[in-house]
Parts: C-alpha cells; sequence; structure tokens
C-alpha cells in the first residue's frame, strides 16, 4: 500500500468545506474514470461543473460544460475548487487559468487526480493563497474517509472506537 | 504528514471494525442476511454499476466478511482484500484475473500437496499451465518466465518442508519480468511476515489455519498491494481491457489501486461464486484478535521442540527453518526474523513403517489433515496429504516416505515433548 500523503483530518475539512467544483477536462463517455469521479461527487450533493472544449454545449452532471473555467456563469459563485482531469504537462496551463479566472469567484482549492503532478505550478497556486492537492482522487478519499470503501475489502486506514459520524462528507458506515 | 499508526496487536482487534452503527454492538455482528434494501431505484443502478461501493447480494459482498476483509488488508499492509470459502478458492481466485487459456505461472516446486495437484493437474482444464521450478535458483527462476507467463508463486514458508522463500529476490525477478509475485503466507501469517514490505504483489491464505485458529471453519483471502503497474506492464487483459460487463469500463483506469479487489468481488465472486460466509467469517475475525499472542506461542514451543528433536536419538532430521542448522536459516532471518512459524517435518530413523507406528501411538497430538490449530496436530503426509503425487514430487516437496508433519500448538511444551518422546519410543518397541 502507498503511504498517504495528506492527513485524514485535512481531507476531511477539505471535502467539508467546498461545495461547488469545477471539473476540468471531465468526459461525458460515462466509462472513462474522470466521468465516475465527476458522477459520484454530483451524487453526494456537490454541485460539479464540466469544463472540457470537446463537449461544449453538451450536459453532464445536470449542468452545462463550460469550454472554459471562465465561462462559468456568475450564478455559480463561489466556485471553491478546481478538480484537474488532465495530464500533469497540461496541469501548469490549467492552473494558471484557474487562478486568472477563478480567483476573485471563491476558489480555496486546486485538486489534481492520481497521476496529476505538477509542483512548480503548485507553488504559484500557494503564493496566491490557493491550496494545492496532488495525486489523489476526491472520490476515493470521500469513500475511504467516510468508510463507504470498508463495504468493498478496502483497506481505510480508519481505526476507531468511535461510533461513525453519520453526515454530509462522513459517509456512513 | 502521516496518519496516527497502530501497533500490531491494536489492529488485529480494531482494524475494520467500527461499532456497529445502527445499535452500537461493540464486537461485529453476524449480518445472516442475502440481500439488502437499496435506498431507490437510482442508488441500486449506482450499485449495479460500481459506481457507488455497497451491498447488494452476500455472494458478493457482506458486512461480517467485509469486516474481516479490512482486518485482513490492513494487517497485511495491502490496499484490499477478497474472502472467499478456502485457500484453495484464494488461489483460483488470485489467479483467475491474471490469466487466460494458454497462459502460465512459475511456481516454487516446494508447495503444499493440494496445491501441486491444483496447479500440476486442475488448472489444465482451464487451459493455464504452472511450471515447477526450485525457486532458489535465479537462473531458473528466469529460464522458466515467458511471454505467456503471468505471475510467480510460491509459499513464504513451504508446507511442509519448512523451506523459506528468498521473497525480496523473487520480488526482484517479478519485477523485471512486470509480472505479479503471489506469496501464500498462510505458515507465516502477517504476524511473522508481511509479504507486501518485501516485494510481493498479491498474498492469498487459507484462513482455515492460524489465523481462525481454532479449526473450527474454512476460509481464505487474496489481499492485493494495490501497488502493481497493471497498465504499465501490459500482460493482463482482465485488469486493462474493456470489461464487458461493465459497458467497457476498464478496471485499472477506473479503480487505481483498488482496482484488483474490486475485480475480485465484482467479477470474480459474482461469477465463481466462492463466497464465504458471514459465520465462518465471525469465527476468523474471533481467532485473528489473538493472533499475536497465540503465533508468540506456537513460535517459543516450536523452537524448543524442534532443538529438543534435532537431538533425539530417533530420529534422523528435523526441517524446522528456525533452527541453525537448517539450509533456509539464512533467509529466514531476513523473511521471518520473529520466528519460522510452528510447522516442520521430522525424518524417522525406521521410514515408513516407523511413522505409521509413531502417529497410532500418539495421545496429545492429533491425527488430521490440518495445521495451525491451538491443538498440535500430526500427520504422515506420504501416505496422505501428498498420497496425489509421485516419489519425486513428494520428495521434492519434503514429504518422503520417511517424514512426519508436525503442527505444533500452544500448549504445554514439556507435555507435548513428553507425547512425542513415547510415541517415538512406540515406534521402535519390539
Amino acid at each position: 500500500m502507498e503511504e498517504r500523503p495528506y492527513p485524514d483530518r485535512y481531507l476531511m475539512d477539505v471535502l467539508a468545506r467546498v461545495s461547488t467544483i469545477a471539473a476540468v477536462g471531465v468526459s461525458v463517455n460515462e466509462v472513462r474514470p474522470s466521468n465516475y469521479v465527476a458522477r459520484f461527487l454530483s451524487r453526494r450533493g456537490y454541485t460539479v461543473i464540466p469544463v472540457n472544449p470537446v463537449y461544449a454545449g453538451q450536459v453532464a452532471f445536470g449542468q452545462k460544460v463550460r469550454k472554459t473555467m471562465g465561462l462559468i456563469p456568475k450564478r455559480n459563485n463561489p466556485v471553491d475548487m478546481v478538480n484537474i482531469f488532465r495530464r500533469s504537462e497540461e496541469a501548469g496551463r490549467v492552473v494558471d487559468e484557474a487562478l486568472d479566472k477563478l480567483l476573485h469567484r471563491g476558489l480555496q482549492v486546486i485538486w489534481m487526480q492520481i497521476g496529476v503532478v505538477d509542483k512548480k505550478a503548485a507553488k504559484r497556486a500557494e503564493a496566491k493563497g490557493v491550496e494545492v492537492l496532488m495525486n489523489i482522487c476526491p472520490k476515493m478519499e470521500y469513500q475511504r474517509i467516510g468508510g463507504e470503501l470498508r463495504m468493498g475489502g478496502i483497506n481505510t486506514g480508519i481505526v476507531s472506537a468511535r461510533m461513525p459520524v453519520i453526515g454530509p462528507g462522513t459517509g456512513s458506515y | 504528514m502521516a496518519e496516527k499508526t497502530y501497533g500490531f496487536d491494536t489492529l488485529q482487534i480494531h482494524a475494520g471494525a467500527r461499532p456497529d452503527p445502527a445499535p452500537g454492538a461493540r464486537q461485529t455482528p453476524i449480518y445472516q442476511t442475502t440481500a439488502y434494501c437499496f435506498r431507490d431505484a437510482d442508488h441500486a443502478a449506482a450499485l449495479f454499476n460500481l459506481q457507488e461501493v455497497g451491498f447488494i447480494y452476500s455472494r458478493l459482498t457482506n458486512p461480517t466478511v467485509a469486516v474481516l476483509q479490512e482486518r485482513i488488508a490492513t494487517l497485511e499492509g495491502g490496499a484490499g482484500a477478497v474472502c472467499c470459502s478456502s485457500g484453495h478458492a484464494a488461489q483460483i481466485m488470485a489467479l483467475f484475473p491474471l490469466m487466460r487459456p494458454g497462459d502460465n505461472i512459475v511456481v516454487s516446486s516446494r508447495l503444499y500437496g493440494g496445491s501441486v495437484t491444483q496447479f500440476s493437474q486442475t488448472i489444465k482444464r482451464f487451459g493455464w499451465e504452472a511450471k515447477f521450478v526450485d525457486i532458489d535458483d535465479k537462473s531458473a527462476v528466469e529460464k522458466a518466465i515467458t511471454r505467456m507467463t503471468k505471475a510467480i508463486f510460491c509459499e513464504t514458508i513451504a508446507n511442509p518442508g519448512g523451506h523459506v522463500a528468498d521473497l525480496p529476490k523473487l520480488a526482484k525477478i517479478a519485477d523485471a519480468h512486470k509480472i505479479p509475485l503471489i506469496v501464500d503466507n498462510m505458515t507465516a501469517t502477517p504476524y511473522l511476515c508481511r509479504p507486501i514490505e518485501h516485494g510481493a504483489t498479491l498474498v492469498v491464505h487459507s484462513m482455515t489455519k492460524y489465523l481462525t485458529g481454532n479449526g473450527t471453519v474454512t476460509g481464505g483471502c487474496v489481499v492485493d498491494s494495490g501497488t502493481f503497474d497493471w497498465i504499465g506492464a501490459g500482460k493482463h487483459p482482465s485488469m486493462i481491457e474493456p470489461e464487458p460487463a461493465y459497458h467497457g469500463m476498464v478496471f485499472a483506469e477506473t479503480f487505481g489501486p483498488l482496482a484488483f479487489t474490486f475485480h475480485g468481488i465484482a467479477v470474480g465472486l459474482r461469477d465463481l461464486g466462492m463466497t464465504l460466509n458471514p459465520q465462518a467469517a465471525h469465527y476468523t475475525l474471533m481467532g485473528i484478535e489473538t493472533l499475536s499472542l497465540r503465533m508468540e506461542r506456537h513460535v517459543e514451543n516450536a523452537e524448543k521442540i524442534a532443538k529438543w528433536l534435532d537431538k533425539h536419538k530417533l530420529v534422523k532430521a528435523v526441517t524446522y527453518a528456525g533452527l541453525k542448522s537448517s539450509p533456509s536459516a539464512k533467509v529466514a532471518k531476513k523473511v521471518v526474523p520473529g520466528g519460522a512459524g510452528a510447522l516442520f517435518t521430522i525424518q524417522l530413523k525406521g521410514g515408513y513403517e516407523a511413522c505409521v507406528k509413531f502417529i497410532n501411538a500418539l495421545e496429545i497430538f492429533s491425527h488430521v489433515a490440518n495445521l495451525g490449530d491451538a491443538r498440535s496436530l500430526a500427520i504422515h503426509s506420504a501416505s496422505t496429504t501428498h498420497r496425489q503425487l509421485t516419489s519425486a514430487q513428494r520428495k521434492a516437496a519434503g514429504a518422503g516416505d520417511d517424514v512426519v508433519r508436525l503442527s505444533i500448538g500452544v500448549e504445554d511444551a514439556d507435555d507435548l515433548m513428553g507425547d512425542l518422546d513415547q510415541a517415538l519410543a512406540a515406534a521402535h518397541a519390539k
């Protein structure tokens, strides 16, 4: 098992704090991994706004796919988080666009998916007060910390003799 | 930034088992139910599409079994685990996602007799082949690996011969060929060895033995390390090709480090049906709570008794890897530093006939085809567990005609030595 790079408490805090997520590079194809992640988050009550020029104008997760982050309507403010579903080489450009278009619209967190890492871009975002998570999946962490993955034989790393708290962001058992 | 980590003794009791959220039950309840209510049609659809994790039907998942799965995955240091109905089922469950007709596995020649039969005979009917090699011989292992080889398989401490596999060395070979190393860790248990820390990809268990520890139920499990790069290796279609039963979803892409475990449930248990029942999971969970305590006593007794037998005038040889004279002593120090388990063989003066008399004379040791019980057990492998093998195979497996296998229990060591002593004397009485 790989080491867990972020403390559970911090991940829980991020997942509880954010509510609107721009999913950049997400696919509308239902069997693509990015679609699994974004669809799950939307099912759990997050407002997920797909951003992908390839599918602009189509509808996914109950939202219109936007061509760029700048085209996300004002009514969606604040856009708390950008979830990056692009290769590491593209991540820096996405980070810069997010800082340019969404910093003044409530951006708190940039979350790069498993396999996506750009440390230089992360520094640029952090310098502007935006938190960055890299090489990690919000769906998997939501399901792990909330105990859902336990049902599928997964080692959640959660050891506690306390009753599980039932509520948003923490899952049930 | 690392999370708080707990010791083995804490995890063997707590991992996987938070208090039950409904009545607050502290002990893990036995969920004796076949099916689970869906919240609504949308929830049901999400579960069937693997978009959500949850309980559908007990052939696939069950809350009691799920606790056991997480418990074992945690103790082994894996990403996840799938439990199934026996150790033999676990071996098929481990191989099934890796193999297609025409594929082969490279397997240690020192294996439990039942595994030799499963691999040399039964899996041929799936179009799979096992190539048996001396795993101490690096070039022999390398030579056996072909384009169609999908895994290397060995036992941590071989049953019954007590040979200890050099796991780091085998893991290096497996890595170089981009294939998983599968380790049967039944005889060592995660208390004495965690193969994943030595580079193994998959760990299989017969939970029937030390994990349960009381000889009540059969069960098996497959633990996945979550670290194998299925896509990079490009060798295992079940993990990396679109799965028709799930609308073309690709397991390795969609589930990353959880892919093998989810495949084990969603395809393996779904279609092979070798499910562990919740009652059996309960007995095994009870056993695991005391695993470390039992293993310490098993090892303490085994070391004492093996040393004593090694000097006994009616015993020709003792194979215990915990003895300084064992050919495995050096590897054992590296792979099982806390002790070489409690299963070994003794070679009796007087051959086949003396072995039969010896077995018949035992009072405390039970004559059964099992091991890893709290009770001490003895069996003459040549006439029982390894009977289906040829004489050459028996010798290679460390189960020759004059060999008796002992599984040392947690009873009083002096009582056990007393029993062995009188039975040895009886074996040679005129």
